[in-house]
């Protein structure tokens, strides 16, 4: 299948040389990448211990993380189609390009082929060898002006209709979710359930193989939501600009800092969905990844609980410690940068 | 000329008042106020920046041949850095910045514009030279300057390692608060002395059109390229003072403490993408608008033909020219625009397919009928043809706001932009070299070498970028080094065919060499009855100075034949 094997193996062997010689060579480096991983961790407990509400064990009643078994939103490799969409907006997006912007631009691009190669055949100057001095046609330029124009419509309405979906306002009680994006990992605070706040860093690539899930997507938090329930997502970046992005759920808002984002986002079934960062945010912009845990909303209610988080109205009354809590988490993550800062000059 | 000659003993010999006296090498070459002269300076200096934009993207593709971080701690070691986690990884970014400014700024634009355009513009509207000559030499240097500004910031810390890791666009906070080191700044720097190079070729272009056509030239007559030159000008003029003044706002913010764009001093970093893309937009329409000029001159020449629809085809220009300015915030989807806002730019965005879809079929209406000839300049223009509608269709999927949830900053964007740049404007700027080069040198380059440098080119570059739009739908996001097994497969089949490309590549620089060491001689117009601009009436190459006596346009109804009546 892959005709890419050969060299594949080749590069291999060479990368297998390559690596070989620089730990020999210079132990240093492949010592300061786990030093990275490590301190990488490190930070992430750091801001976790102090983000104030978080000092429940994971392993709470009531809450086990979903196996790979339950993954539905990845890459599939060689696939040349988008991720199934688990959304409706997904959906109807995923429709509108497979149904109507696939064709038209294919019959578009065919139809400009076939003209070239029919005027290549059959106006050659062996074929040809007097040209026309045709340069004016009023009724054809006209044409190829309007027709294109009808087809920009055609394409028009439903892109319009897509984009009022998308912008539809969360109902009153869609579930509030904080997406913050960080150098470089994601943080996810739950203002409507407590505040506390999930630190979420990319799983080392031994662990995620070892665990059976897919190395680089996924990480050591997930950002668990309940299925089926509006959910209100909102992002800011805390240092530059990160962007929340996840393709099976056909989603992706800019973590801009100083600005929140808002967009309603329903997934329709549990299960995990993948994404990663799609905003150029530093060196390791390709190594925070986003995994999205859709669970049936009891045992979302569980593990929020497990999180030391609280449920319905018990939130409600518990608003103003929720927002003492946010303020501490946000001082929390306010250390946890600086740490980061301090273990990347040590490096 | 004359009274000064006469001071001058050593002038008296040789003749003076000939059009052929040149200048010394150093004279001629260094501080040249001949437009063509400079315009050749400019080409030598745009393959020169190719050569290293293109080897900067092998780089890319080789560490993206396959997961995990292979090549990149090479490179950062090569460069003098030391090679660590997250400097390797800075690199990559430093690449994908350097690459993208490389071939927009010190490629694309100098071959189009500065060589392409500074060579024909005024022979093609029967002028002896560019309106201000000495400007034309300062906008050349002002461009060598700020590519050795860029070069120099890769060996300048910028943050986590040497060089300026923002991407082309430069967005803050990243390139503010998020790089420390001068890096960023001579990146910024770099593009202040471009874009002043640019801003100033942009009103010799201007005034030289405007002012300084041959009798009977009216605009009306103009042959496209020079139309297209002229928009292009315009589109200069007026986008590249935003850019001026949104990365001056950057340099304020990283070394005077000016929050321009930094929120907790009340700025906002949306607003420099917003002035950033107020330029970025007309830009991509400044890299391809000469495209579009030359391929309407070489369709018409070996058609036979003139221009189907000329009046049609100019207009077209200046419609994109003018559409191109409203569009900006297509680049800005997933910001957090209002919906209304990104309505409309959805609708305006899809308006630019039309005068577009006007360029495409004139040019298969203008070969509709014709005599065919399929000399190389041609064979490539077919190919611009049909890759520029493969890369323009995307546009049209990307311009929907809703669907480009899901694509934007994925390959499909790459993969879109390459097909309009780098085989729409890359294709019309080697469809251009080989219909202008027996003009330029009076040698006559190898058609078979043309045409195998066509087909090698077409099959890589489509190897390299087709694919990359089932990683993008596939959501494999941008500027990534690193990437999940799943998208191995289609970044191997990519690399491989930037391999095909790059000896498509040996073959280009086999046929120059070819061309100057045993090509023929050119004669005045190799091209045959089809090329009927002005240049075709001059020798190969034309005099050091042409047009001492103006040559007259007589009024045909044909707007294409230019050739003045006695010749």
């Amino acid at each position: 299948m892959n005709f890419g094997d050969l060299p594949k193996g080749a590069m291999r062997t060479i990368t297998t040389l390559w690596m070989a010689a620089m730990l020999a060579l210079a132990p240093q480096v492949a010592a300061a990448q786990d030093v990275a991983a490590a301190d990488t961790v490190e930070v992430a407990d750091a801001s976790a211990d102090v983000a104030a509400t978080t000092e429940a064990a994971d392993a709470g009643a009531g809450y086990t993380p979903l196996g790979p078994d339950m993954i539905k939103g990845q890459p599939e490799p060689g696939a040349i189609d988008f991720q199934p969409q688990y959304t409706d907006d997904g959906e109807f997006a995923y429709k509108m390009h497979t149904y109507l912007l696939v064709p038209v631009i294919t019959v578009i691009s065919l139809f400009v082929l076939g003209l070239l190669l029919w005027v290549v055949v059959r106006y050659r100057r062996a074929k040809n060898p007097v040209p026309s001095k045709t340069t004016h046609n009023t009724l054809i330029e006209v044409v190829w002006t309007l027709v294109p124009v009808l087809v920009l419509v055609a394409i028009a309405i439903p892109s319009i209709t897509l984009l009022a979906r998308q912008y539809e306002t969360p109902p009153e009680d869609a579930v509030t979710i904080k997406a913050i994006g960080y150098q470089w990992y994601w943080g996810y605070a739950y203002p409507d359930n407590g505040g506390f706040e999930v630190i979420s860093n990319m799983m080392p690539e031994e662990d995620a193989i070892a665990a059976g899930l897919p190395a680089q997507l996924a990480v050591d938090n997930r950002m668990v939501v309940p299925a089926n329930t509006p959910l209100r997502i909102q992002t800011t970046g805390a240092d530059v600009i990160h962007s929340f992005a996840v393709p099976s759920l056909w989603f992706k808002i800019d973590a801009v800092p100083g600005r929140l984002n808002e967009r309603l986002l329903t997934i329709k079934e549990p299960g995990i969905y993948y994404g990663q960062c799609s905003e150029l945010c530093g060196a390791r912009h390709g190594y925070m990844p986003i995994a999205v845990e859709a669970l049936p909303r009891d045992q979302w209610e569980a593990w929020v609980l497990s999180k030391g988080g609280t449920i319905g109205e018990e939130a409600e009354i518990a608003v103003e410690d929720a927002q003492s809590a946010e303020d501490a988490a946000e001082a929390g993550d306010a250390e946890g940068v600086a740490a980061a800062n301090a273990a990347a000059a040590a490096e | 000329m004359a009274t000064t000659a006469e001071n001058f003993p050593v002038h008296s010999e040789d003749h003076g008042h000939d059009a052929d006296h040149k200048p010394g090498f150093f004279a001629r070459w260094f501080m040249s106020t001949n437009h063509k002269d400079i315009g050749t300076l400019y080409l030598i200096f745009a393959i020169f920046a190719g050569i290293i934009g293109g080897a900067i993207s092998g780089i890319m593709r080789a560490e993206l041949a396959e997961p995990g971080i292979q090549v990149l701690g090479g490179v950062v070691t090569m460069l003098g850095g030391e090679a660590a986690f997250d400097q390797n990884l800075h690199m990559w970014n430093v690449l994908i910045t350097a690459h993208g400014l490389i071939m927009v700024f010190f490629m694309v634009m100098p071959a189009m514009i500065g060589g392409f355009g500074n060579w024909f513009v005024p022979i093609m509207i029967g002028a002896p030279d560019m309106a201000f000559p000495r400007m034309n030499n300062i906008s050349f240097w002002l461009t060598v300057a700020g590519f050795c500004s860029l070069l120099f910031s890769m060996f300048v810390p910028g943050g986590t390692g040497n060089g300026a890791g923002t991407g082309w666009t430069v967005y803050a906070p990243l390139s503010t608060s998020g790089s420390a080191g001068p890096a960023v700044d001579f990146a910024i720097f770099s593009l202040h002395l471009a874009g002043a190079g640019s801003i100033l070729g942009a009103t010799n272009f201007i005034t030289t059109i405007f002012n300084m056509r041959a009798p009977g030239m009216t605009l009306h007559k103009m042959p496209l390229f020079v139309w297209s030159v002229l928009v292009t000008a315009f589109l200069l003029l007026l986008a590249l003072p935003v850019l001026a003044a949104a990365i001056t706002m950057l340099l304020t913010d990283r070394n005077f403490g000016t929050t321009f764009f930094d929120p907790a001093g009340g700025g906002d970093p949306v607003l420099y993408q917003h002035l950033f893309w107020f330029f970025g937009h007309p830009e991509v329409y400044i890299m391809i608008l000469p495209g579009f000029g030359m391929v309407s001159q070489i369709v018409a020449t070996f058609s036979r033909k003139p221009v189907f629809g000329y009046l049609g085809m100019a207009y077209a220009m200046v419609a994109i020219g003018v559409v191109g300015f409203i569009v900006w915030a297509h680049h800005m989807y997933t910001v957090g625009l209002d919906v209304n806002t990104k309505m409309y730019f959805t609708a305006a965005t899809m308006v630019i397919a039309v005068p577009t879809g006007v360029k495409i079929f004139s040019w298969i209406a203008t070969m509709w009928g014709g005599s065919l000839e399929f000399k190389s300049p041609m064979v490539w223009s077919l190919g611009f043809i049909f890759l520029f509608t493969v890369g323009g269709v995307t546009g049209v999927v990307l311009a929907n706001g809703g669907v480009d949830d899901a694509l934007h900053d994925t390959y499909y964007v790459v993969a879109h932009f390459h097909y309009v740049l780098s085989m729409g404007a890359v294709f019309s700027l080697f469809a251009g070299f080989y219909y202008w080069f027996p003009k330029m040198s009076g040698k006559m380059h190898s058609e078979f070498l043309s045409h195998l440098h066509f087909w090698t080119f077409f099959i890589g570059v489509n190897v390299i970028f087709f694919p990359q739009h089932f990683l993008g739908i596939q959501g494999m996001p941008r500027r990534y080094p690193d990437y999940t097994e799943a998208y191995a497969y289609w970044n191997e089949v990519s690399s491989i065919g930037y391999i095909i490309m790059a000896g498509s590549m040996v073959i280009f620089f086999v046929n120059l060499a070819y061309a100057f060491l045993a090509g023929r001689k050119a004669g005045d117009n190799p091209w045959g009855e089809g090329a009927t601009t002005l240049e075709w009436t001059l020798s190969s190459p034309p005099p050091f100075h042409q047009f001492e006596t103006l040559p007259v346009i007589e009024d045909h109804h044909d707007y294409h034949d230019h050739r003045p009546a006695t010749a």
